[in-house]
Order: structure tokens, then sequence, then C-alpha cells
């Protein structure tokens, strides 16, 4: 199957009209022995039962999280998402649509986007934010840019308990920009101690908040410590449902919120597309990468929103651009914000609550069994130590329970160590299920 | 329109949820810690349905009409790959559960890269950035790994002048410099500028091809000889892929890398500007620099392949865009070889046939058979009315402009790109439209400087609202 229109009569005729006998005299600037001949050899085409077939196949050879219980976070979380929510995104006039660059036939989602950039800024305590980045983790490499454009300096220090995927990411733009990354353990409770780390070379300090064990890190104390060397503080916050309850990252003087909106509206999707923004005070809102909308008026003096600060956009700026990021995630921004206006400020705080009730009934019965936990000033998610944990964890998978994140696959020092976190998703039963799933696996 | 902020009222709610089924003790988190305000809005759900109802009915997309944004590639986007991206096996399967639990999403990646080597020519493919863009950043970063290994002097990166601005900007962003290449009088790169500027502090060359004025290179061949033959790399920029999908493949005229935007030629909504994905292709000699993991298969078992001795890392956390690529997989599926090959070809029909009928009121500067798009200039334009005047008249009789002023070199270009999924009646009734605007442009050229006259705005003041930046509601 195709979705060309064409009829054999209908390409004759503009052929005749563009004056060449063949759709292969379209081609004569391409040389003769860079055709290809004989047809790409993928598989043959197939009409829309067979393929919807094909992948659906596919799609059954995963095992998801309706089948199993989970226990995975570690910066992808599964929450409900509203009904009303794919219903209002996949209106076909949004995902669609291009780039709004027509701001007048574009006023449906540039103040969306306008709406999305609010409720970033409201919720990590910031004045604005951008209308999206790929991912939480190259939002946050990008915000580490912005730090060394700012301050002029080449220290990266960035925290141990930043989820480890995240680390690389940034570990990759810095080597392109050859920055020096120095990385800090973790002390008490699991949460960073910067104090010996940054001096009067750092660009920025980077702490995950809460972090990627769960610890709620002091962002009071790091945002002082990296302002009193002149370097730039950011939050990488991969939870946004933690944000219903804790103060905001911009509350507790941090200069950056990196976060990675997920959790609001957007499936999991085994990692992707997911919903990067960044979030800053206002003296670097000229040094923030992508899109961003503000309000103006019409040449009649009504409201109306538009792309804006695009002197620091690629398309303008070209090699002096505050990143090359073009193509966002728009879309997931949409979702975002629809899900947050569904939830609205009770659904929000109920949730979060939620999130945290059962994180707080889970360590109660990991103590009942004698289990040690790692970190105990958490919200959601957090480490317990589980003697044989590989054996355990494929035994818990037999019975069709997924427990957590094996630290040790990314910290080898955290033999037996589990990440295991929790969201509304996960009600009381399922988790005394659990538990005595795992007593009879230990 | 009020924005959410202004709708509501207090202790509304679209969403609750029964305490009965959780917990009940309160988490122990310190005073400290605990937030204080927030300031979301309480809305019920039929407010929140109509207002985003509201807002879709504000803007416009593929399905309500012909959408030629040159070098967007604004093609059908097939339902049945929206429903394949919803599949619960697909949406709700997380990136770190474990491998055997993954097989379909692994297997599914895996075809998708197999079928994108065959489809680029290329002997490696990471799935992995997550835009154009991105995969631009990929290729920079992996050029200049490989130097680093082989030469460590080369950090010059030459573009054509007629590239577009994420090329210079993703070669900042990886901390090289920049050279401009000038194009000739036929709209390909001008070789005696590019021999003149190769030379053992190049690393090598991005070129779009075909080039933003919608032009195959005619001296693709040497132009990659050219920079092979000084030691650098040719980096394809793949934005303009579909005029070629099926046609030729572009390691075939001699490039080195290549990145490939799925929410373009493989269909792949752009949902008001994203999500996108775009995958990298390589030569061999490149392979082991690709960002980590790639998937890879052992005796029937799908796995991530984590050991890439040069990789430069990661480029986003874990595998790609994964909800995008099903898209595009599904797509590729369902098209095969022979439904590619129609892509490319009528995609060029299209442009063409628009081109010829266009040219004889409109000046084309680069007068060539064109590939997926073709770009003119306002010279031909009445009365001081301008490219901007022409797009804001084409949102009143219910079109989405063509991209305009880009690329760089032509004066006032109108870039058009009409992709293969348009009939012929969809390109006429434009075609005809834009001659009525160029007459009214002559008899009542206020009508078309005043426009857009039938939106719900009329034409933004983009300096106010740079000037005075208003980024969230108050």
């Amino acid at each position: 199957m195709d979705f060309v229109p064409h009829t054999r009569k209908d390409i004759e005729g503009m052929l005749k009209e563009v004056g060449v006998n063949s759709l292969d005299d379209l081609f004569r600037d391409i040389p003769d022995n860079i055709k290809i001949k004989g047809g790409l050899k993928i598989p043959a085409s197939l009409d829309e039962k067979s393929v919807s077939d094909l992948v659906g196949g596919l799609s059954k050879k995963n095992v998801n999280s309706k089948q199993y219980v989970s226990f995975l976070g570690g910066g992808c979380y599964n929450h409900f998402i509203p009904s009303a929510v794919a219903h209002l995104v996949y209106r076909s006039e949004f995902y669609t649509a291009y780039t709004p660059y027509q701001p007048e036939m574009s006023q449906g989602i540039l103040q969306a986007i306008f709406e999305f950039q609010t409720y970033m800024a409201r919720l990590t305590g910031m004045d604005l934010a951008n209308a999206s980045m790929y991912c939480g983790a190259s939002a946050l490499a990008e915000a580490m840019m912005m730090a060394k454009n700012h301050t002029n300096r080449k220290k990266i220090v960035i925290s141990k308990a930043v989820n480890p995927e995240y680390r690389q990411v940034v570990q990759t733009y810095a080597t392109a920009n050859e920055l020096e990354v120095v990385e800090i353990k973790v002390g008490n409770d699991l949460a960073t101690d910067f104090s010996e780390a940054v001096d009067d070379k750092t660009a920025c300090v980077i702490v995950q908040y809460p972090n990627f064990f769960g610890t709620i890190e002091d962002l009071e104390k790091i945002s002082a410590l990296a302002h009193s060397k002149g370097a730039v503080a950011i939050a990488s916050v991969q939870e946004m449902y933690s944000l219903g309850m804790l103060r905001p990252p911009g509350e507790l003087g941090m200069d950056i919120a990196a976060c990675e909106a997920q959790s609001f509206g957007n499936p999991i999707s085994f990692g992707g597309p997911h919903l990067g923004v960044i979030a800053c005070k206002t003296d670097l809102m000229r040094r923030i990468p992508g899109r961003l909308v503000g309000k103006t008026t019409d040449s009649e003096g009504k409201e109306g929103y538009i792309l804006t600060l695009q002197a620091r956009e690629q398309h303008i700026r070209r090699e002096k651009a505050s990143s090359n990021i073009c193509s966002n995630e728009a879309l997931c921004a949409l979702a975002a914000t629809i899900h947050l206006s569904m939830l609205g400020k009770s659904g929000l705080q109920k949730a979060s609550e939620i999130c945290a009730k059962n994180a707080t009934y889970a360590k109660k019965r990991f103590e009942g069994l004698k289990l040690h936990l790692l970190n105990q000033n958490i919200y959601n998610e957090f480490c317990v130590e589980i003697p044989n944990a590989d054996k355990v964890f494929e035994k818990l998978v037999e019975k069709k329970f997924i427990p957590g994140i094996k630290l040790w696959k990314y910290y080898p020092e955290m033999k037996n160590g589990l990440l295991i976190s929790f969201t509304e998703m996960n009600t009381k039963k399922e988790m005394d299920e659990f538990f005595s799933a795992l007593e009879g696996s230990l | 329109m009020k924005t959410i902020f202004e709708n509501g009222g207090e202790g509304r709610a679209a969403v609750q949820f029964s305490d009965d089924q959780y917990p009940t003790e309160a988490p122990k988190i310190e005073d400290r810690f605990r937030r204080k305000n927030l300031k979301i809005p309480e809305v019920s759900e039929i407010e929140v349905v109509r207002h985003y109802t509201t807002l879709s009915k504000r803007n416009y997309g593929v399905d309500l009409g012909f959408y030629p944004l040159g070098s967007c590639t604004m093609k059908y986007n097939p339902k049945v790959n929206e429903d394949m991206a919803k599949l619960e096996g697909f949406t709700n399967i997380h990136p770190m559960q474990p491998e055997e639990l993954s097989q379909g999403a692994l297997q599914m990646l895996f075809e998708l890269q197999e079928m994108m080597k065959e489809i680029t020519g290329f002997d490696a493919f990471s799935l992995q950035p997550a835009a154009g863009a991105h995969g631009e950043l990929v290729g920079v970063m992996m050029i200049k790994a490989y130097f680093q290994k082989h030469d460590k002097k080369r950090k010059k990166i030459l573009i054509p002048d007629s590239a577009h601005g994420t090329n210079p900007a993703s070669v900042t962003l990886c901390g090289l410099e920049t050279q401009e290449v000038k194009s000739d009088g036929n709209g390909n790169v001008d070789l005696n500028d590019l021999r003149q500027k190769m030379n053992d502090e190049t690393a090598g060359l991005m070129l779009t091809n075909p080039n933003t004025l919608g032009l195959f290179d005619q001296n693709i061949i040497e132009i990659c000889k050219i920079v092979h033959e000084k030691g650098g790399l040719v980096y394809c920029d793949g934005a303009n892929l579909n005029a070629m999908v099926g046609v030729t493949k572009p390691r075939d005229a001699g490039f080195d890398i290549m990145h490939v935007n799925f929410h373009k030629t493989f269909s792949t909504p752009h949902g008001c500007g994203g999500p996108g994905a775009g995958g990298v292709g390589v030569v061999g000699k490149l392979a082991s620099f690709l960002p980590k993991p790639m998937v890879n298969q052992t005796n029937g078992m799908y796995h991530l392949d984590y050991n890439i001795p040069d990789s430069i890392g990661k480029v986003k956390s874990y595998y790609g865009n994964f909800g995008v690529l099903v898209k595009a997989y599904t797509y590729i599926r369902a098209l095969g070889p022979d439904g590619l090959k129609r892509v490319g070809q009528n995609a060029v029909l299209n442009a063409n046939y628009m081109r010829v009928k266009l040219m004889k009121h409109f000046d084309l500067p680069y007068k060539r058979i064109c590939q997926h798009e073709f770009v003119i200039s306002d010279r031909n334009m009445p009365n001081g009315v301008t490219t901007m005047d022409l797009a804001k008249r084409l949102l009143d009789y219910g079109y989405h402009s063509p991209t305009i002023y880009f690329p760089l070199i032509v004066h006032g270009a109108i870039m058009i790109e009409p992709t293969e999924t348009e009939t012929r009646e969809t390109m006429d009734s434009f075609i005809e439209t834009m001659l009525k605007i160029l007459q009214e442009a002559q008899t009542t050229p206020e009508l078309v400087k005043g426009a857009p006259h039938t939106l719900p705005v009329k034409r933004l003041d983009g300096v106010k609202a740079a000037r005075e930046p208003v980024l969230t509601a108050r």
C-alpha cells in the first residue's frame, strides 16, 4: 500500500505538462551508476490489515505494565492519564501541524505552549520555561551549555546521584566541548556532599531533585555553595509529580531546572518520546535554548501569541545560536498541559501525596522483612538491599512482578541494591501481593 | 481568548482518586522540604475539553488542507501508524525492564536499523537521535571524535551558503568552526571554491542533497571526491531524502554520514514541532563511533549492545523516540520497496508540475528540473507586495504558506514542497490561488498587504514580543 493518489493517467498528464517523457527523466541530474537497480531489498509491501497484524504482533512480544506489576521508575514514571488527554492531543489540527511559523494560523498551539511554559515555570518556581527539549537528559546537557556560556568556565560538577543515563548524555556534550566533568560521590542517606568540590573554575553544579536514589537533596545548601563560587546551580527534576509536594528548585535558590515532564500526559513508551524542558531565572533568559512563545498584540491591538526571542535560534543566528535545536517535543508538551489542567491543584496534590504514601507504606513492609533500606529522606522511590538480589529478582519476574531497577548495573559497589519506585498506579492490594511474593522469594 | 489559568473556580477538579485503594499513613517529609503554595488552575473536565477543543480550531494541520512548507515534507500521516504507536505493548513498556520482556520492541528497532541501512546504503545506522538537528549533532560529534583519533588538526567544517541554520549551529555546539562555501550559477556547490577551501585543517563538508533550492547537485560524485582526496569526510543533511527515497542511496554518491528525519520522509506527524526522530547512518570506518547502545541479535534474541569502542556516548536518555519509530517502521513495512520508490518519484513529479505552472508567472531563479521542491523569488511581485504579504494572503484562502525567506541566497524566497500525497486538483487550486493573489497585488495591493483578514488575529507584532517578553501568564 502507499499514499500516492495519482492514477497512471494523472501521472501521464502531469509528465506532459512538465515536458518530459517518463518519471525517470525527472532524475537526470542523478548519475546513472548510483541509481537503485532492481529495487530496495526490504520486505514487500503490506495492506493495512496485514501491517496492523504484523506490528500488533510485535507489540504483543513485550510485557507491559498492565500484565506485570511494575515498580520501575528511575526517570520514567507510570502515571494515570485520563482519557480526555489523548482525545484532545489527537485532534489532527494539532498532531498534523508543523512548528507554528505562521502564528495567525497557529494560535491554538501557541496559546497551549504559552500555558505549558506557565505551568512549568510555576511548578519549578522559576521565572520562565521554554517550549520543550528532546528529553530530560538532553535538557540537562543543554542547561550545562547555558552555564558554560554564562560563566565562561569549563568545569562541570555533577552528583553521582544523577540518573546514570543523564550523566552519560552530559558527558557526551561535555566531551564535544572539551569540558571537564567531575562526579561527586554520595554520602549520608545517599545525598550528595559537594562541599570540597566547587571552586572558582566551576561553571555549574548539577544535582538531581529528588536524586536518582530517591533522596530529597538539600537544594538550599547546594545553591548557596554554587553561588559562593560564582557557579550556576542546576537541578534535574525527573519526577515532576514530586513538585506537587516538595518545595520547587526556584524557591531554593537554583538558577535552572532542567526537567523531564513525561510524568504528565505521556506514556513511558520504552523511553521516548518524552518531554524535556528547561526553566530558569530571568537573568538566563537570553541563553535558554529552543522555542519560546511570547504574548503580543496584532495590528489592531488584539492579544495573540508568537514564537519570540528568535535571535537566540539557529535559523536566525546560525553558528552563533544558543543551540542547534529545531524540532522539539511540542505535542508531548500539549499532552502535559492538558493532563495538568485535568489534574488541577487538588488532583496534583492528591496524586503527589499518594505516590509518597505508597513509598512510605513500602518502606515499612521492607523493614518488616528485615531488609536494609539505604535511604530514608525520600519522596516516591528509595533503595533497598536484598541478599542475592539477582536471584530474587528472577523469581519475582516469574511471578509477574518487576521489582525495580538493578542498581549494580550502574553502581558496581551497590551489589544487591534495588531502586524501587511508586506512583498512584500501584494500589495497596498489589503492593501487598508483591510483598507476599517477595517474602516467598527471599 | 482566555488562558486556562483564567478558567475554573476553587475546589473544582477533573481527576479524582478514591482513597480506599491506597495506604493511609502520611509520608514523613520534613516541613522545610514541603511546598507551601501551588498556583495551578482548578477546572472541571468539560472546561478542559472545551478549552483545548477551541484551541485546536485555531490551528491548522495537514488533515485540513495543503501545507506546501518547503524542506518540511508535510505529507499525509497515515492513521494506521498512530494506532500502532498507541498499542499498550508499546506505550506501557519501561526502557529498563529486562530485555527478555522487551523482545518485540527490540526486534522492531533492529529491523528498522536494518531497513534504514538498505534504504540509505550505509553500513550501520543508529536510531537514537530525537530529531534531525539532534542527528546532525551526532554526525558532527562523530566527525570530531574520528579526527581526535586520527588527525587532530582538522577542526573546520565547510558549509554551503544555502544550508539550513541547524548545520552551522551543530558545528558550534561541538566546538568546531564553520567556513562557508559558495553556490555556483546553476545552484550547485562552486567546485573551485570548494577546492580552494578544502585543506588539511578541514574535517569535512556538510551538504544538503538535494539542496535547499530543491536541486540535486550535478557534481555530487566530484564533490565527495574532492573532500575525500584531501582527507575529509562528507556529511549529508538528509532533510530532503524524500526526493531520492527508492531512487538512489546517498551512500552511493560518496557520503560518509547522513541523518534522516523520520518525521519528514517516513510520514510520522510533526505534532506542531515535534516529537520527531532522527536516525544517523555511517560508513564502516565510522561505525565504532556511533552512539550507544545499538540493537543487536544473537541466536534469535535481541539485545542492547553497549560494546561500541569509540562511541561518542549517549545523546539522549534510553534508545531514541521509540513511539515515533514505531510509526516509521509501520510506514516502511506498509510501503515496501515499490511504495517507497513511488514516494520519491511522485514527490518529484508533483514539485515539477507546480514549478512549470508557477514559473510562467513568478521568477524562478534556477531553471532546472527540480527534485521534491523548488524556490521562486519575489522579483515579479508588483506594488511593493512582499513574500510575507503573499504568505499571509494564502492563509486567508485556507492554505498554509510555503517556507519563506529561505534559502538566504534567493531574494524573498518562496520554497514550495507539495509532497507525493497531494492530488493534481489540490495543486491546481493552489496554483490558481497564487495567480489570484498576484492579480490582487496588481489591482488591490492594500488587500494583500493587510492580510490575513479571516483568522482569529491579524499580523502579530514580533518586535514587541521580543522587546517586552511576556513568556508566562500572570
